[in-house]
């Protein structure tokens, strides 16, 4: 039987240590690399769970912007980039729901990730887009909101709470059927 | 043409080719593979050169491509590059802040490694010099019983 001094002995205890970081390492990189649905989760289950900070430059700007400053209002959070092929369809859905929730204290929070400033504004100017627009150079916003891909779009209630989530293209009748409910709810 | 006219555009002739060769030559020769396995598809989470497919990865090739034409070396690529994409687009971290343990905790598994090994073979060392070890004293009636054991075998 091993004795319990030869196990302590430095080299086995170095070869534990070792190992032990490896595997450690191995588990990091498997959580860091599984898909969060907690979100998603949430809002299949018919829970609004509060949503999670934003704050961001505003595209073209030193200005900040945050999710905290629109509480109250019905929030369209739409993460996009210039280089994705659908987020061009949906940009003009966006701009016309924009517009048309504007008033009744609504509005489309465009959330710019992984793009190049100039092909982002120059998007901006081609689609006509005049709600406001956050830039996220490296994406480090897509994480908290469990976004994988482009586009995302999370909707938020007045309360500041995820109401909806649409993994893809947002469409004219998700909206229809999603937004009008959620701005007659009380503040 | 008249002659002072020609001397004149002969000179300036004279004068911008080797500025141009100049400017050629000054440029630094920096290529798109030189730029791309040292930068990240943020996309897709791969070294730049092996993204292939990805929309995000065509972006950033456009804008080292543009970068090249204007004459700039690596570092100021990668450091435009860094500025747009944040510091996550650079595949080497920098030396500084938290990127630091990227450099120094290798560099420490390499000597606590050596050191064990080192070790290691000390002890090996020492063990053999020493000898066999000296046979364990036994009890002289196990011993005993040993002999008889031993004597009902025909060896």
């Amino acid at each position: 039987m091993i004795s319990l001094k030869r196990l302590l002995a430095p080299v086995p205890l170095a070869a534990v240590a070792i190992v032990l970081a490896l595997v450690a390492l191995l588990a990091y990189g498997v959580a860091q690399n599984t898909p969060d649905r907690t979100i998603d989760d949430a809002v299949a289950a018919g829970k609004r769970i509060p949503a999670p900070k934003l704050d961001l430059p505003r595209l073209g700007s030193s200005n900040r912007l945050s999710l905290a400053a629109l509480r109250g209002k019905v929030v369209v959070i739409n993460f996009w980039a210039s280089w994705c092929p659908p987020c061009r369809g949906e940009s003009p859905i966006l701009e016309r729901w924009h517009r048309r929730i504007a008033a009744r204290g609504g509005t489309v929070l465009g959330v710019d990730v992984l793009d190049l400033e100039s092909d982002a504004r120059a998007f901006v100017h081609r689609y006509g887009m005049t709600y406001p627009i956050l830039h996220d150079g490296d994406g480090g916003s897509r994480k908290a909101f469990d976004v994988y891909q482009q586009p995302d779009t999370i909707v938020i209630d007045r309360r500041g709470r995820i109401a909806s989530v649409v993994r893809g293209p947002v469409t004219d009748a998700y909206l229809q059927r999603v937004l009008p409910p959620l701005l007659s709810e009380p503040a | 043409m008249r002659r002072p006219t020609a001397i004149a555009l002969a000179l300036a002739l004279c004068l911008a080719v080797p500025a141009a060769a100049l400017a050629k030559a000054t440029c630094p020769r920096t290529s798109l593979g030189d730029v791309e396995n040292e930068v990240m598809c943020l996309e897709c989470g791969v070294p730049l050169d092996v993204a292939t497919d990805s929309l995000q990865a065509h972006q950033e090739r456009a804008f080292i491509t543009r970068e090249i034409a204007a004459c700039r070396t690596k570092d100021q690529i990668k450091t435009a590059l860094a500025a747009q994409y944040g510091d996550r687009v650079l595949a080497t971290p920098k030396a500084k802040g938290i990127g630091l343990a990227a450099y120094l905790v290798p560099s420490a598994a390499l000597i606590l490694g050596a050191l064990v090994i080192t070790l290691a073979a000390l002890r090996w060392r020492g063990r053999r010099r020493a000898g066999p070890s000296a046979p364990a004293t036994t009890d002289p009636s196990e011993s005993a019983r040993l002999e008889a054991d031993l004597g009902r075998y025909d060896l």
